[in-house]
């Protein structure tokens, strides 16, 4: 066990006083700009990277990582709380996070996010340290195809699960894909979907879209229904986000899978956010009480957060070792690195022993902090949910108008923000899921754009989707979660009936 | 430096003599933004962060500066951006040769015409890569196998640098190759380490993580002359080991590309002058020598009629090769 040495030597070099004060400094940033929708990890990671250059690399990265930790767990907190997911990865966790919170129960549903993040993360973690080599000679093996097929599987887990009408999560789909090629396109370098404004060749910013379709659009489904229109009472009691932790172990086969499919999504790199949708989905399908998702179900905050957490930390090792950045955040901390005078690539691990196992070590350690100061925190986060309606629902649309501004700086983006309100209004009312809409805006042009290079590569040939095993291994696998469904309800005639209304009302209650 | 203390002097004055209009130079009232028409991390997002960096540092000016990345439709949005503030002299542009190729193979609201070019700060070479296994060891045998065979070169971007060089190979090595375009030039190195393409045209910095771990080497740089020596990358080849490709029989003299810096357009000179001097005085710093050795570009510094010239040139040799291969966009 080599790496156990170092693992050790790294602990000695990140459980210093002083980098124990800039994993500090660097989650409490971190816990803040992830609250702050618009803000989020790669923004603040870049503030602060100009900081660190006159500091040891290692230094430098332990601060930077640790406000990744810190931001990972703060976008969790708006989701939860107000529906308004201040990073792409942590939309799947509004699914269940925000009924259980308005529910009453934002203690529960916080520490339950808390604690099976840094479970997740710790997966991730053992994962890089054990692994590393063989982890990084899986990632080469992914070509185009590999890509697509592994973002076919993300569609296919989530897509084929039900919950809406299935014409109307193939309307959803659509619209999405559609806009996620507005803008330049990669394989041809052409402009696209622009609609005569010029701005537009930039793209739809996934934050963009997300805070107007949840926020903007549960706000005014909110306030048409007055349903929301007093404060929760939610009572604040500090043992309960113990206990709420100490239940995690019950759900251990939840945690397990999604660790493993967030660690998977991590590598490959299909990426935190493919990640999180896919654990969603795929625990909607397996667990028990999936019929319930939807409706502030533990395991539908648990699933989302345990993957996204693993994958974002395992994100870090191709980073590292090939130089491909799994994150937005993880692609600034390697600027980062490039101007520290180190090269991210195979070498790192031969020529950088301090850095690449002060770094490790800095995330066992930098995880404990990001989990214990936040933990503290659920309280006062709780507390948020007391204020009245009417004082919290401006201060929504402050927040999703500064956060759309603040992407870009451009105040287009303000206006397609409150476009994507009305439309995540519509799609409430119509009974239209948010879910595929989201998923596609947000790997719609990644799967096109590989899509594409496959047929480049092979001519024109869908056999290239079979040309060996594991790409056809994931194709297949995701063909079987989409006609899964289809299977089911064919079997469904033999087993007992199941009263047809009782199927659309609770239809009905899980569209998200 | 001098020139520092003078401007300086010449601004205390200013703000000494109140209304007093300021006669010598036009010096920065606001904070300053610098768009980076690329993504965190790339390669014109780090020039940017360096030389506001450089800047601060050495307090070049008394203006804050914010670096902010608009790199979606690959740049398109930065300079559009430029396009729509101008007059604005507290916008500054980092990109690269992106701002006259782009407008002339995809219909995008912009064209080079409408900024203000201040400077090229440096240039970043191109040399043919291929994965470490494979069989040829110099440019003639790669272009001899890629004659046979249909080879696959991945690139960043579509219609962009990458692509233009790839048909200029074509071209020369009278061999036909299928262009496989990437989001960018660290995702292609990866997929050429995994063996799914046979060969890029990678910028120095791009992959030489990639070289030094063994994956990928390098055949042949596409420059009149082999590049600086500088330290060992492997154990036994550094960058000026790398014989060029003319030496190797593909006739390709040079091929580069300028990271280039603009202010919108509809700038006063003064306004123009002051940035010009202002990259100046960020170029003669060490910090900057690290930064052109750390990514191994190569520092240059052209402005003016000297910059026009090389835009114009760049320009009549994209347009011939987008002609020949249908890209103009009408």
């Amino acid at each position: 066990m080599d790496n156990l040495g170092e693992l050790l030597h790294g602990f000695t070099i990140a459980v210093t006083v002083p980098h124990l004060a800039l994993m500090v400094v660097g989650v409490l940033l971190g816990i803040l700009v992830g609250v702050l929708p618009g803000l989020g990890a790669p923004n603040g990671v870049s503030l602060l990277l100009p900081l660190t250059f006159g500091m040891q690399p290692v230094s430098a990265i332990i601060l930077l990582s640790s406000m990744y930790w810190g931001a990972l767990f703060g976008g969790s907190v708006t989701s939860i709380l107000f529906n308004i997911p201040g990073e792409p990865s942590s939309v799947a966790t509004t699914f269940d996070g925000y009924p259980m919170a308005r529910d009453g129960r934002p203690t529960t549903a916080l520490a339950t996010a808390f604690g099976s993040a840094a479970f997740g993360a710790l997966i991730g973690v053992i994962l890089i340290t054990f692994l590393a080599s063989w982890v990084a000679q899986v990632a080469l093996a992914f070509g185009p195809p590999e890509y697509f097929a592994v973002y076919f599987l993300a569609f296919a887990s989530f897509v084929g699960m039900g919950g809406a009408a299935p014409i109307k999560t193939v309307v959803a789909l659509a619209i999405g894909f559609a806009i996620a090629a507005i803008g330049i396109d990669t394989v041809s370098g052409s402009v696209r979907l622009t609609m005569g404004i010029d701005e537009l060749v930039k793209g739809v910013n996934f934050v963009v879209a997300v805070m107007g379709l949840f926020g903007i659009g549960e706000l005014l489904v909110a306030v048409e229904e007055e349903f929301h229109a007093r404060a929760v009472s939610s009572k604040i009691d500090w043992r309960e986000v113990f206990r709420a932790v100490g239940r995690l172990p019950r759900h251990s086969v939840a945690l397990l899978r999604s660790a493993a499919i967030g660690c998977w999504m991590g590598i490959t790199p299909g990426g935190p956010t493919a990640a999180s949708f896919m654990s969603y989905g795929i625990a909607r399908r397996f667990s028990r009480r999936g019929r319930y998702f939807g409706t502030g179900e533990v395991e539908g905050i648990i699933s989302p957060e345990t993957a996204d957490h693993a994958a974002g930390t395992s994100a870090l090792l191709p980073m590292l070792s090939l130089g491909i950045p799994g994150s937005a955040t993880a692609a600034v901390m390697m600027g980062g690195l490039m101007i520290w005078g180190l090269n991210p690539g195979p070498m790192l691990f031969v020529d950088q022993k301090d850095f690449v196992w002060g770094l490790i070590a800095s995330m066992y350690v930098g995880n404990i902090v990001a989990v214990a100061l936040v933990l503290l925190t659920v309280p006062v986060f709780a507390a948020l949910m007391r204020i009245p309606f009417v004082v919290i629902a401006p201060l929504i649309v402050i927040i999703c108008v500064v956060g759309a501004y603040s992407v870009s700086n451009s105040y287009l983006d303000v206006v397609m923000m409150l476009g994507f309100g009305i439309v995540g209004y519509l799609f409430k009312k119509l009974f239209y899921p948010l879910a595929p809409l989201v998923l596609a805006i947000v790997i719609g042009d990644k799967a096109e754009d590989a899509f594409r290079q496959s047929m480049l590569m092979s001519k024109g040939s869908l056999g290239i989707f079979f040309a060996n095993k594991l790409v056809t291994c994931l194709i297949v696998a995701g063909i079987a979660l989409l006609l899964l469904p289809l299977a089911l309800q064919l079997a469904r005639p033999w087993r007992k009936p199941i009263s047809p209304t009782a199927e659309t009302t609770a239809q009905e209650k899980v569209i998200i | 430096m001098g020139g520092t203390s003078r401007l300086l002097l010449s601004a205390a004055a200013a703000v000494l003599a109140g209304t007093m209009p300021a006669l010598a130079a036009w010096q920065p009232q606001k904070p300053i933004e610098f768009v980076a028409t690329a993504g965190p991390g790339g390669g014109t997002d780090n020039l940017a962060r360096a030389v506001q960096n450089i800047i601060t540092k050495y307090k070049l000016t008394e203006q804050p500066i914010v670096v902010v990345n608009k790199g979606g439709g690959s740049g398109a949005e930065g300079y559009v951006y430029g396009k729509a503030s101008a007059g604005d002299p507290y916008k500054v542009i980092f990109g690269t040769s992106n701002a006259w190729q782009q407008p002339l193979v995809s219909k995008v609201a912009f064209n080079y015409t409408d900024l203000t070019p201040i400077a090229a700060m440096a240039q970043d070479e191109f040399l043919l890569w291929v994965k470490q296994d494979a069989p040829y060891k110099t440019a003639g045998d790669y272009l001899k196998a890629a004659a046979s065979g249909e080879f696959k070169m991945g690139g960043a971007q579509s219609k962009d640098t990458d692509e233009v060089l790839t048909r200029m190979i074509e071209k020369a090595g009278h061999v036909k190759l299928t262009y496989i375009p990437f989001k960018s030039g660290a995702e292609t190195a990866v997929q050429l380490a995994g063996g799914h393409l046979d060969s890029h045209v990678n910028n120095p910095s791009e992959s030489l993580g990639q070289w030094r771990g063994g994956t990928q080497r390098p055949l042949c740089v596409f420059s009149p002359k082999r590049l600086a020596p500088g330290a060992k990358v492997t154990a036994t080849e550094g960058w000026g080991d790398v014989p060029t490709c003319v030496e190797q029989g593909l006739d390709i003299k040079q091929y580069e590309q300028p990271r280039t810096v603009w202010l919108p357009g509809k700038v006063t000179p003064e306004q123009a002058a002051f940035y010009v001097d202002l990259m100046k005085k960020v170029q003669a710093t060490p910090e900057w020598k690290d930064y052109i050795e750390k990514t191994s570009q190569v520092d240059t510094f052209l402005t003016g009629a000297e910059f026009d010239k090389f835009i114009k040139e760049d320009l009549e040799h994209v347009k011939q090769v987008a002609g020949e291969q249908g890209w103009l966009v009408k």
